[in-house]
């Protein structure tokens, strides 16, 4: 998922009866399944809960764009270009849409984007690893697309309107991007011994990334439980990544690829495939800076701000001085 | 060859080549609204350059298709403009390019959706919407960075005065010009400078911004002399097709 480990501050989950008024008149609007708006009253400890997820999930999508963007100039045809260079677009478009939700609590966009830059806030671990080849395009299309949507989906249905809102439109653009990542797959699948090796080493790469991306298991944390309770969570990471595992086995079978995992297996009895044992001390590593890619890409986010910091001055100071002339004419 | 083959390779290439290098800005722009609207520019001028190139590669009658062209050309054979191969640099010298391309390229266009050729009129007048857009956006941007700080005003004048060299090749007529403007498939180059003159010393009083007086010297990029950075913007844009020759992607 793009939100991973959002603190809650809660340490455990408070009942009704617990509740003062006010609070628990809150709760049970949200228990009835109503949303809940920007002018709404809503607990500080809500408040913050969200504005942790949804400026951790604009970070990914923002960050999100660096490793696709490092293919666009070498993609192999034009029209596979166009398509690439509209994905990475959307993603900007992903970015924009969540920094404004942020900016409904009560956070301007440039306070949530100085957080990323000085290495405050986090963005999704599978941004930190690298694209070596173009197979990674695809990969990413297919399993990082893929994931979020899983994760999204239930996001729709999120207590707050505005990140709710904002979903149901990043989710139809991310299932296209699913099935764009999924189409070049096949596409390398059907080629040429180098190009089936070429996707074969990109999932060998990107699968366990992509089933550290949705979590570590939850169900003892109480920052999940009370995000559960408050609606903006619906589902387990657990859930999630079973989900994603469920839909995505057929489809390695499908494109004629090994599985990467020799325990991947259907399981008559759950009803679910059974995978093998996540490495939960690299995503560790990775959240907290020591992925592949950690200082590139934040370094990356931090130059484009300071190369362009005289652009947005610039701009600013000219809105600035035809506000005033504007001002000067109406007089 | 055939000149209107030749002529729609300058065409294509302009926007090839533009298309790749605004692309190179995409994640890595001063805001997130300049992604999305950078982008924007580089994705209509990819789609005219497939449109372009695809028209070229059937008027050549070779079987090449809009990726044999891209890809399978080197640098002595890209007919783009020197302009559009000069680099990124900082943001405002991105903007500047595009402003002095975008004027021209508007004026070029107007006269094509009149060719005499159904299929390049057609194209014309599809991308002439877009690049109305286009020229409406890097000119406003380049009147607010020469009104915005004393420093955006400074960059600004040293990137048009390091692009202006760049901008008369584009009139100059040569035999392939001669031959599709006597034909009525396109314009005579000289005929676009006037309004191309007229509508870039306008922006750039509006800007602030001195108007170059002398007259741009650099010149064969249609004939496919070029500079330096050509060659290695066809590294990167043609890297998949040299390293796996015949693949189908
Ligand atoms: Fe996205
Ligand atoms: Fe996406």
């Amino acid at each position: 998922m793009y939100a991973q480990l959002v603190e809650t501050g809660a340490k455990a989950v408070k009942t009704l009866d617990q509740m003062e008024p006010q609070e628990r008149a809150f709760q049970e609007r949200i228990n009835a399944g109503i949303k809940t708006e920007p002018k709404d009253w809503m607990p500080e400890a809500y408040r913050k809960t969200l504005v942790r997820q949804i400026s951790q999930h604009a970070h990914s999508e923002y960050v999100g764009m660096l490793p696709e963007a490092n293919w666009i100039t070498r993609a192999p045809t034009l029209k596979r270009k166009a398509i690439l260079l509209a994905k990475v677009q959307d993603e900007a478009g992903h970015a924009l849409y969540l920094y404004s939700a942020v900016e409904t609590l009560g956070v301007t966009r440039d306070q949530t984007y100085l957080d990323l830059l000085s290495g405050k806030a986090k963005y999704s671990s599978i941004f930190n690893y690298p694209t070596l080849t173009w197979a990674d395009i695809g990969a990413i299309g297919w399993l990082v697309d893929g994931s979020a949507i899983v994760n999204q989906i239930p996001l729709c249905r999120c207590s707050y309107g505005p990140y709710a809102r904002a979903m149901v439109r990043v989710c139809k653009e991310e299932s296209f991007h699913q099935r764009q990542g999924f189409d070049i797959m096949q596409a390398l699948c059907k080629g040429t011994p180098e190009q089936k090796a070429m996707a074969q080493d990109a999932l060998n790469r990107w699968w366990w990334p992509s089933l550290a991306m949705h979590g570590p298991p939850d169900e003892l944390s109480a920052n999940s439980a009370q995000s559960m309770a408050w609606k903006i969570k619906q589902n387990s990471n657990d859930e999630l990544r079973q989900r994603f595992i469920d839909q995505t086995a057929p489809q390695i079978e499908f494109l004629g690829l090994a599985l990467p995992d020799a325990d991947l297996k259907w399981n008559e009895a759950r009803g679910h495939y059974d995978y093998g044992a996540i490495d939960w001390e690299e995503f560790f590593n990775v959240v907290n800076g020591k992925g592949p890619c950690n200082q590139e890409r934040l370094a990356a986010r931090n130059q484009a701000w300071e190369e362009g910091a005289w652009f947005r001055e610039a701009m600013s100071a000219y809105a600035a001085k035809q506000e005033q002339s504007d001002m000067q004419g109406a007089t | 060859m055939s000149h209107k083959f030749q002529y729609l390779l300058r065409l294509g290439d302009n926007c090839l080549v533009l298309s790749q290098q605004l692309a190179a800005w995409c994640g890595h722009g001063p805001a997130l609204e300049e992604d999305l609207a950078l982008t924007n520019v580089a994705l209509d001028l990819l789609g005219q350059a497939r449109l372009w190139l695809s028209y070229a590669g059937e008027v050549e009658g070779r079987g090449r298709d809009e990726d044999a062209l891209a890809f399978g050309r080197d640098g002595l054979d890209f007919r783009n403009l020197l302009l559009v191969e000069q680099p990124n640099g900082h943001y405002g010298n991105t903007v500047a390019r595009q402003f002095l391309f975008d004027a021209w390229h508007r004026q070029l266009l107007a006269g094509l959706c009149e060719s005499s050729d159904p299929r390049i009129a057609e194209i014309a007048q599809k991308a002439v919407k877009e690049v109305r857009y286009h020229v409406e956006r890097s000119a406003g941007l380049m009147i607010a960075l020469g009104n915005g700080t004393a420093l955006s005003h400074a960059r600004m004048q040293d990137a048009v005065n390091m692009l202006w060299p760049y901008t008369n090749e584009w009139f100059d007529s040569d035999a392939i010009d001669a031959q599709c403007a006597s034909a009525g498939v396109a314009p005579a180059a000289s005929s676009l400078a006037a309004a191309w003159r007229a509508d870039v010393e306008t922006v750039l009083g509006r800007a602030g911004l001195t108007t170059p007086t002398y007259t741009g010297h650099q010149r064969g990029g249609k004939l496919g002399v070029h500079s330096e950075h050509l060659g290695r913007l066809l590294t990167a844009l043609q890297f998949m097709q040299r390293a796996y020759p015949g693949a189908q992607w």
